[in-house]
């Protein structure tokens, strides 16, 4: 009989090598592919900085992430908030931070659940591979934030902030979805940085060079060549090519956001895939270890805690209930996979006859592999799920007095719960639809914006404030049409519309 | 499979987010200096060691993005399902808003608080404060520093720089050691020679069994080792070393009394007493900075003077006209009665609207010049009011130019004109 690694709750250096050792084993065994780990031991102040800076190892310097940190400072000094159970950044090697304060088991199941879960994730999921280059996110943050640092001491920090404040605001309007982006790295941005300097102002004068044409009969829309001539959906590229105002280090900055908002985008859209995968793998490795006699009775217990606490799910009438919990509901996803590949029942051969007594490890690597959120629940939310998660499908419609309850987990209704779980995952349902339309490259110059409403929702209040920001960033007027069944139901402009006609539905 | 590399980095990097605080703050200012003034409205001239809670409405410090908003018509999933069966209707909550989105969306927004709140450090709030009092930054760093320090001496270590090392103590130290080490062996030796010397003294035995050389080399061969042993004792050694040690202790070890002298008539308003409270709140700092134990006497006068509490000092209303030198001679009394010159460092500020029965400026001037002058250590008077001069101001300036060093004066209409009149005091300890 194998002895335990330790015992009791303290950890040395030594020991989380011992750990890490016996779980890279394991998890080796498992099939688990990954970067090479890198993990950091910080202190909680530490801990609160990675929290603040949203998993950026390196950031540049901005008041919102003062604000983050603020507001962590304060829910940790209250005590009303446990500190990150953990961060681990997709690079490579992966980066993964451990809390001075944790004990030996959290050490241990941080490692198994950041250090051999979220990385193999990062390493194979087809998002992250198609949208981000782990091995140079590092170098370029740090490009990043030194062309800040050298902004702000040029043209002041005032103006810096005004720009990225701007561009913040249309972060998730930054990512193309249809189109495959180049990897960032910063050697080449240094590289291409002094060309982009010289040729893009240049570009950007041609388009507006165009001067109109006099006495033409140009009034009527129709016949005007549209610009761009197809609707754009990445606000922050076609800014960063097309305002006619930037300047260059100011097209530069729009540049930097728009490229970490690419490098998060697969973060975005595999929260439950990514959590779940990541909370199979401690729980299966960490088992692992029991079963080998590697952690002790008091281990288990302590990590069963955590472990439920994790991956806690309240029903949607509880006052702690905000939403699906993402942790849950992969981690309820994977496990049920496993199952109908160790323990088929008729059910799961009806519903998942591939998978049914099939290899467990590669069913699971698949499904790793070539999903994102609203595809993996599409594909393998099972019926046990729903039926353990008691899940139910409720509508309302605004024209309705009360709810609907449309679907619950039983034979009618699976399909239906699976298919509206699966579009809130969708980020064209979650954010609105906003294209560029056209720009008035003859007239005012100003940039009409549409939004096209799914199922009647409209944009909410803030809309005016973000317009602001496009504003700041376009130079010109800006104009966002809502567009309800082909029809504008409602009109922002900024500056403000002098005539308030066009604003009303 | 992974190689793991682990680090320790708990020692590096402690204050990441410092620069990100300070742009947030910077980009608050005008919120947090708002918090700040109503703090020094709220709190005693005292209690200035402490920070602030800030709070900042959210629609000023949310990042707007675009999203949805309530309406429109949605299916949404959710876990926990009782008795839901398919079909069933719930009536929705009466003006609710139809509910909006349902989850996480939502709970960012409107739900839940209305303000940002967070608290400042006592650092951020001085200098808020000090801002607002438009200090010198080398006045600044004086005032937030913890204490001042100075180094006395404290008897002697026996480790330390080659600058402090004691000469007289470390020799004798090695004196000392000589002795001990030497002195048995020197005694020994003193015998072995005699022995010898007697040894040599006497005639040599016939038989060469019984040689005396024998025991003379026995006892020669100990007393050249002891000699070499001897020889070998360090004349100095690392231990007899001896440096001179100084511990850090906090200057400030006397007492000092402030007077703060208030003109509480009818024409003092809230906005003239918040402006002299700043005045007072910054006479006190200083103290504080170089005393270690301060009192404050409140007085405040109308035609009479009274000794108050500070709630009563800057809070309760009083008309009717003004004779300053009344508080003037309480003052007087009170530091004759209270705090004798030897013990006490005496501070006063006082500040007025200017306003005072003519015929008593004169006795101001006198009293200021024989009696109190001569018994403290800085005296400042603001005056605050935009309007002319009257003639008190005129008797004080004569009082100045008999006691440039340490009698102050000025006019205000804003706080951030009060540090001048402190400019001298705090010029002298600074330097």
């Amino acid at each position: 009989m194998t002895k335990p690694i330790s015992s009791g709750s303290d950890w040395s250096f030594d020991l989380i090598d011992e750990y890490d050792r016996e779980i890279a084993r394991i998890a080796a065994d498992f099939g688990l592919d990954t970067y090479p780990n890198q993990i950091e031991v910080i202190s909680a102040e530490q801990m609160m900085d990675a929290y603040s800076s949203v998993g950026m190892p390196v950031g540049y310097h901005h008041w919102s992430f003062g604000k983050q940190f603020v507001q962590t400072q304060k829910g940790y000094r209250r005590g009303q908030m446990g500190l990150a159970y953990e961060i681990v950044i997709n690079s490579n090697p992966c980066i993964a931070y451990l809390m001075e304060e944790n004990t030996m088991m959290m050490q241990a199941l941080v490692i198994a659940h950041a250090s051999y879960g979220h990385n193999s994730f990062f390493k194979n999921n087809y998002l992250f591979r198609t949208w981000t280059d782990a091995s140079s996110i590092v170098d370029y943050l740090m490009f990043a934030r030194n062309y800040v640092a050298e902004c702000e001491e040029r043209y002041g920090v005032d103006e810096v902030e005004a720009i990225l404040d701007s561009c913040h605001a249309l972060m998730n309007q930054g990512v193309d979805r249809y189109k495959r982006p180049p990897p960032i790295s910063a050697e080449e941005e240094r590289r291409r940085q002094k060309e982009r300097e010289e040729y893009r102002q240049q570009q950007v004068n041609d388009l507006w060079r165009t001067i109109p044409e006099m006495g033409g009969d140009d009034d009527g829309e129709g016949q005007q060549r549209r610009f761009p001539a197809e609707p754009q959906e990445n606000l922050l590229y076609f800014i960063e090519k097309n305002a006619p105002l930037l300047e260059t280090w100011q097209r530069e900055l729009v540049r930097i956001v728009r490229k970490i908002a690419q490098y998060f985008y697969p973060q975005r859209q595999t929260q439950v895939m990514n959590e779940g995968w990541a909370s199979f793998w401690h729980y299966t490795i960490i088992h692992q270890m029991y079963e080998e006699g590697l952690v002790d009775d008091g281990f288990m217990l302590e990590f069963y805690q955590n472990h439920t606490a994790v991956i806690y799910q309240p029903s949607f009438d509880s006052p702690y209930y905000s939403g699906l919990n993402p942790y849950t509901l992969g981690f309820s996803i994977y496990t049920d996979l496993k199952r109908m590949c160790e323990n088929p029942t008729d059910e799961d051969r009806e519903w998942f006859p591939d998978i049914a007594g099939s290899d467990w490890k590669q069913t699971l690597d698949f499904a790793m592999r070539n999903f994102k959120d609203e595809s993996f629940i599409l594909q393998y939310l099972s019926p046990r799920v729903m039926r353990d998660l008691k899940l139910f499908a409720i509508a309302d419609e605004e024209d309705d007095d009360a709810y609907e309850i449309k679907a619950i987990h039983d034979n009618r209704g699976y399909r239906r719960v699976r298919e509206k779980l699966a579009r809130q995952y969708n980020l064209s349902y979650r954010d609105p639809n906003i294209q560029v339309w056209n720009v008035n490259t003859r007239g005012d110059r100003s940039l009409l914006l549409r939004h096209t409403r799914v199922n009647g929702i409209p944009m909410a209040e803030e809309t005016q404030e973000v317009l602001k920001h496009v504003h700041r960033l376009w130079g010109f007027d800006v104009i966002l049409e809502s567009m309800d069944n082909g029809e504008v139901a409602e009109r922002y402009r900024v500056p403000p519309d002098s005539d308030s006609r066009n604003t009303a539905a | 499979m992974g190689i793991s590399h682990v680090v320790d980095r708990r020692l590096n990097g402690k204050n990441k987010s410092a620069v990100n605080r300070n742009r947030f703050l910077r980009r608050y200012r005008r919120h947090i200096k708002k918090a700040v003034s109503e703090a020094v409205h709220n709190r005693s001239i005292t209690d200035m060691e402490q920070g602030e809670q800030v709070s900042i409405p959210n629609e000023d410090i949310q990042e707007p993005v675009f999203h949805h908003g309530a309406g429109g018509n949605r299916e949404m999933v959710h876990p926990g399902n009782k008795e839901f069966v398919a079909g069933d209707r719930l009536p929705k909550p009466p003006g609710g808003g139809g509910g909006g989105s349902g989850q996480g969306q939502a709970s960012d927004q409107g739900e839940g608080m209305d303000e940002f709140v967070f608290q400042i450090t006592q650092e951020e709030f001085l200098d808020f404060l000090f801002d607002d009092l438009a200090l010198p930054f080398l006045v600044r760093k004086k005032l937030k520093d913890t204490d001042s320090f100075q180094y006395v001496h404290a008897g002697f270590t026996t480790d330390g720089t080659p600058a402090k090392l004691n000469v007289v103590r470390s020799l004798r130290k090695a004196y000392a050691r000589r002795i001990s080490l030497a002195g048995k062996r020197k005694r020994r030796i003193r015998e072995l020679e005699q022995q010898i010397a007697a040894l040599e003294a006497e005639p040599d035995a016939e038989d060469p069994a019984f040689s005396k050389e024998r025991p003379l080399e026995t006892l020669r061969e100990e007393r050249d080792e002891l000699k070499r042993q001897v020889k070998r004792i360090p004349w100095i050694d690392e231990i007899d070393l001896r440096y001179r040690q100084h511990r850090k202790e906090p200057k400030p070890s006397t007492s000092a009394v402030m007077f703060c002298l208030m003109d509480v008539s009818g024409s003092m308003t809230q906005v003239h007493k918040d402006i002299a409270k700043r005045f007072f709140i910054l006479l006190y700092l200083f103290l504080q900075k170089n005393y270690k134990r301060i009192e404050v006497v409140f007085i405040r006068h109308h035609t009479a003077a009274k000794e108050v509490d500070e709630e009563e000092f800057f809070y309760s209303r009083e008309t009717g006209g003004t004779i300053v030198s009344s508080a003037l001679k309480l003052m007087h009394r009170i530091i004759e009665e209270r705090y004798p010159t030897e013990d006490w460092n005496i501070y006063a500020a006082q500040a007025s609207d200017g306003d005072n029965w003519n015929d008593d400026s004169p006795i101001c001037r006198r009293l200021l010049k024989e009696k109190i002058l001569p018994l403290v250590q800085y005296y400042a008077y603001v005056e605050i009011t935009p309007h002319e001069h009257q003639a008190l101001w005129y008797e004080y300036e004569s009082v100045q130019e008999e006691f440039p060093e340490i009698f102050a004066m000025q006019q205000l209409t804003d706080a951030s004109e009060i540090y001048p009149i402190f400019r001298e005091l705090f010029e002298q300890k600074t330097t």
